[in-house]
């Protein structure tokens, strides 16, 4: 069947299986292997994308419930070379260690932040719940994540590409 | 020793490293960001499923219901007529390759995908490749396996029981199932020592099965060019070289032939060490397809198959006198090492470095026994950041000190300060045979008391319990063991336990360093870009570490058992030092003196009261490779190698203490506060050092409370899914408060003991005798892991019940 869906603000259509995942949509169809996958029961929340602005856990559903919908994968987050606040917490704070949950957990930052700006540490936590870090213990994330609240202007991105 | 007391401080309150002379460009060691982060945030990581190549085809496993039963016969007609299937492999197939059984890294066999029996639930009976992911699932579905069951072992406890099931009846004389008997201490000594104590207390202490379920699961992209009969595979590996050398000796195929690249790794913690099936199947679908070919597992697969942790079943006892002097430890422990023997140790070390119990405790004795059996579970056994069974020695030697304390009416904070081994007795020999190589216990001890507050929280504490609440205080102190090792004592399958590092500086001053270990996350380029910076001068930035590439890359054993900065981390730091004393000798052929006269400040060298005439490590890179007459036996570039034999392992240690408040009507405990101190000796980059520490206190949270791999009687596993295997979330932990000492290891180029483990390790007794704590109005003297809701709930009706 054909899909039409929006991606990082670009249109694309695709010739998929009704059954495709929308993970395995944009990891393998459309190569943004930025996307990750990590387990089998929609618990472990690697694979969260923004759909029309909501994180959704791309596992879960199927590309084809995704047509005519927005979806914001990482690829999409930095402004051309202008990272977005989020991306520069983690780094910033140390907020990732093998980088397999970062992107599920920058995008549902970036989420956050939109709906609430100055998100206190509960309210952090709770909305990074429905992901796991198995790296990190999760502290540096929420202080990664308060960096982004901290400096909602998009950092130039020459400073981190010499980090 | 320095001490410092920190509580993480926010990021943009950092201090710059005063070496630094351009803070934009900083050099050797302090907290700067990582090298490797830009490519992780915009999703640019290379991980094994990420890795497509032209051609690929895709390999699924069929694998047994059932955990123990004949294989009788596998019907793949079906399957192969699937129009999108290329190959189907089964045992039989194997066999023909002699592939079928490949050698453990415990001197066992394990079978590849079964020939005669399934050993356990979730093992490898057929190996489908088809063009792409969901097709090679569909024809699963059309493999027919009829199966003959047979009596399930998965009580430990009776895997000896005469009559009992023999599991490993492929092996020759193997009548029941025992693995191994192995022994360390004086137990004639420690039985005196026991006969004259005032006091003794025993306890059983269960170290339930756990997984360390890295976010990324395992898998590989085989691709074998039948024409110049090269292999290269990706995979997620934890010890590329390793892996390398048994694929040669395995499969037949030469080791100069077989590349093996390690991208970005997921997350490993001892789950990426071994070579799964799953690998060796990739390889042959490659070769019998003539294609690449990309297996991954899924998450169930990844619980229920490859390397789970512990299992430990332990009989602790500990002798002391009235007043606390602890005097002796004794165990025995009955391990579960479930179908094959699969645990990644050094060969004279079955039980790991599990001797390393007698704590941080200057003790008269000790003695332990340890009995391996198989059972009708997934192999493997050391993982999940255990640094080769200390894991389990710490919970077991910190969980009796707890129950000493209480019998002796004394505060565990207390009684472990009365016996630390003193900082004069460094370097200490144990009474397993371990010489520990530093240590300063107490400031860390008093350092994290002081940090949490101990004395107002027990009295909040009481204020507490006379209102019926439930409030635990947990304090555990660790020692570890790791690094290893020495060649002389340590191998893994014959391949002694060193890694070699290798640092060039190029002719425009800018170096690569090629390493043998294996990031997972650790931030490997970036520590050890930073090692050199601090030993030659040169600018983080300027240094291009290369790791993961068989090809590319120096052997070594690689990353586990918290090994790659003091093994590989002291390799770098002689392999920079050997550039520095060859820089010196082009330097003063460059200047026109005599090497002696000349005098290293970090980046270059002057000649002594001179400091204007100096050469900086650019200009004699340059030097190297261009025209510079050189001195006898200098050849003209700025390189050296080093493979690092360690002369002892490394021994951090720390100080933990956690606050707990349990719901007396659900029973559900929450995490208040945790202070974590460690001694890690010297710490390169303090923001990774203190990564490693969160992410292993969360893994203690994990294990204390939650993470549990069970099995029901028919040998299923209760613990295949994230709905069932529970890992903490932001919810169930707190925001950690850390704290540190420095006491460096004397016999390491750089002092640094490392950090990978030290928390997962030492953070499991913090929490659970926290919860026993807690538990004391009900007169409960141990509970054992995990204290989910229902089961401390039970505890507290006078019934705790050992995890099955
Ligand atoms: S892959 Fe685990 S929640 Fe989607
Ligand atoms: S950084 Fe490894 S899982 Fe989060």
């Amino acid at each position: 069947m054909h899909v039409t869906m929006t991606v990082n603000g670009t249109e694309v259509t695709r010739n998929v299986e009704p059954r495709l995942l929308l993970v395995h949509f944009l990891r393998e169809t459309l190569g943004l292997t930025g996307t990750h996958w990590g387990c089998d029961t929609s618990n472990c929340g690697t694979c969260v994308v923004l759909v029309d602005g909501e994180p959704v856990k791309s596992c879960t559903a199927l590309a084809a419930m995704t047509a005519g919908h927005e979806v914001r994968t990482v690829e999409g987050m930095a402004d051309g070379g202008t990272l977005d606040p989020v991306q520069q917490g983690f780094m910033e704070a140390h907020g990732l260690q093998c980088g397999f949950c970062t992107p599920g957990m920058m995008l549902t930052a970036r989420a956050l932040l939109d709906r609430e700006p100055d998100p206190d540490e509960a309210t952090i936590r709770e909305a990074i719940s429905g992901q796991i870090c198995r790296c990190t213990g999760y502290a540096t994330i929420v202080r990664s994540i308060q960096w982004a609240a901290a400096h909602p202007a998009a950092a130039p991105s020459e400073q981190e590409v010499t980090a | 020793m320095t001490t410092v007391q920190e509580r993480s401080p926010m990021p943009q309150e950092r201090e710059p490293n005063p070496a630094h002379s351009d803070p934009d460009r900083p050099i050797g060691y302090g907290r700067i960001q990582r090298k490797e982060d830009p490519r992780f945030i915009r999703g640019k990581g290379r991980y094994i499923d990420d890795i497509v190549l032209p051609g690929m085809l895709h390999g699924a496993i069929l694998r047994s219901p059932m955990a123990h039963a004949r294989l009788v016969s596998i019907d793949t007609t079906e399957a192969l007529a699937h129009p999108k299937v290329h190959a189907v492999i089964t045992g039989k197939d194997l066999e023909g390759l002699n592939l079928a059984w490949a050698p453990t890294l415990s001197a066992d066999v394990q079978a590849v995908l079964a020939t005669d029996k399934v050993r356990f639930q979730g093992q490898e009976v057929a190996f489908v490749v088809a063009e792409d992911r969901y097709s090679a699932r569909d024809a699963l579905e059309l493999i027919d396996v009829e199966y003959e069951e047979l009596p399930v072992v998965i009580d430990a406890r009776r895997a000896l029981d005469p009559g009992t099931a023999v599991i490993r009846d492929d092996k020759d004389g193997q009548t029941d199932n025992h693995i191994f008997d192995w022994e360390a201490g004086d137990k004639a000594e420690t039985d005196a020592v026991f006969a004259r104590a005032d006091v003794v207390v025993s306890e059983e202490v269960i170290y339930p099965r756990v997984h360390p379920a890295p976010m990324e699961t395992c898998g590989a992209v085989a691709d074998y060019d039948p024409i110049d009969g090269k292999l290269t595979l990706y995979e997620t590996t934890q010890a590329p070289h390793a892996h390398r050398t048994l694929y040669a000796m395995v499969a037949g195929i030469p080791e100069h032939k077989i590349r093996v690249i390690a991208g970005d790794i997921g997350g490993g913690f001892g789950n990426k060490v071994g070579i799964y099936p799953g690998y060796i199947c990739a390889v042959v679908g490659s070769i019998v397809t003539g294609k690449p070919v990309k297996w991954v597992e899924d998450r169930s697969e990844n619980l229920m198959s490859t390397s789970f942790a512990r299992d430990y079943l332990m009989k602790g006892e500990v002798a002391a006198t009235t007043d606390g002097k602890i005097l002796a430890v004794r165990t025995h422990v009955l391990a579960d090492h479930g179908a094959f023997n699969a645990t990644a140790q050094p060969t004279k070390y079955p039980a790991g470095f599990f001797s390393i119990f007698t704590g941080s405790y200057d003790l008269e004795a000790a003695y332990c026994s340890v009995t391996g059996v198989y059972t009708n579970k997934a192999p493997g056994g050391v993982a999940y950041a255990c640094s080769f069974r200390v894991t389990e020695a710490v919970y077991l030697v910190e969980r009796m000190i707890d129950v000493l304390a209480r019998k002796l009416e004394m505060d565990p904070a207390e009684l472990r300060l009365k016996n630390f081994i003193k900082p004069e007795q460094f370097p200490y020999k144990n009474k397993t045979g371990w010489e520990y190589d530093s240590g300063d216990y107490e400031p860390a001890m008093r350092m994290c008391m002081e940090q949490i507050g101990y004395d107002d929280l027990r009295r909040e504490q009481a204020e507490k319990r006379a209102r019926g609440e439930l409030m635990g205080i947990g304090v555990s102190f660790f020692t570890e063991t790791v690094g290893a090792g020495p060649r002389k004592h340590m191998d893994i399958v014959g391949l002694g336990m060193n890694d070699g590092a290798e640092v060039r500086v190029h002719p425009t001053g800018k170096a690569v360093v090629r390493i043998s270990v294996q990031t997972q996350g650790q931030g490997h380029e970036t520590t050890f870009a930073q090692i050199v910076g601090e030993e030659l001068g040169i600018p983080t930035d300027d240094i291009e570490v290369v790791h993961g590439d068989t090809d590319q890359t120096p052997f070594g054993l690689g990353t586990y058992g918290s090994r790659s900065t003091p093994v590989s981390g002291a390799a770098v730091a002689l392999a920079a030092r050997k550039v520095r004393e060859k820089a010196k000798a082009i330097a003063a052929a460059m200047l026109e003196t005599r090497p002696e006269d000349l005098e290293w400040e970090k980046g270059r060298f002057f000649v002594k009261g001179d400091p204007s005439a100096a050469k900086t490590i650019a200009e004699i890179a340059l030097g190297a490779h261009g025209t510079v007459a050189l001195p006898e036996g200098i050849d003209g570039n700025l390189d050296a190698e080093v493979t690092y034999d360690p002369p002892n392992l490394t021994f951090p240690f720390g100080a933990y203490i956690c606050v707990v408040d349990v719901d007396p009507g659900t029973g559900k405990v929450k995490v208040r506060r945790f202070v974590a101190v460690d001694d890690c000796g010297t710490r390169i980059n303090p923001m990774i050092v203190e990564g490693q520490i969160h992410g292993g206190l969360a893994d203690g949270v994990g294990m204390a409370l939650m993470e549990f791999i069970g099995f029901d009687e028919q040998g299923n596993c209760l613990g295949g899914s994230f709905m069932d295997y529970l890992i903490p979330t932001a919810m169930e932990v707190p925001d950690w408060e850390t704290g540190y000492t420095v006491t460096p290891s004397p016999h390491h180029p750089i002092g640094a003991k490392g950090i990978g483990e030290s928390a997962t390790v030492g953070s499991p007794p913090a929490v659970v005798n926290a919860v026993v704590d807690a538990l004391a109005p009900f007169g409960i003297t141990h509970m054992d892991m995990p204290c989910t809701p229902a089961r401390v709930w039970e505890a507290m009706q006078g019934r705790p019940t050992p995890p099955v």
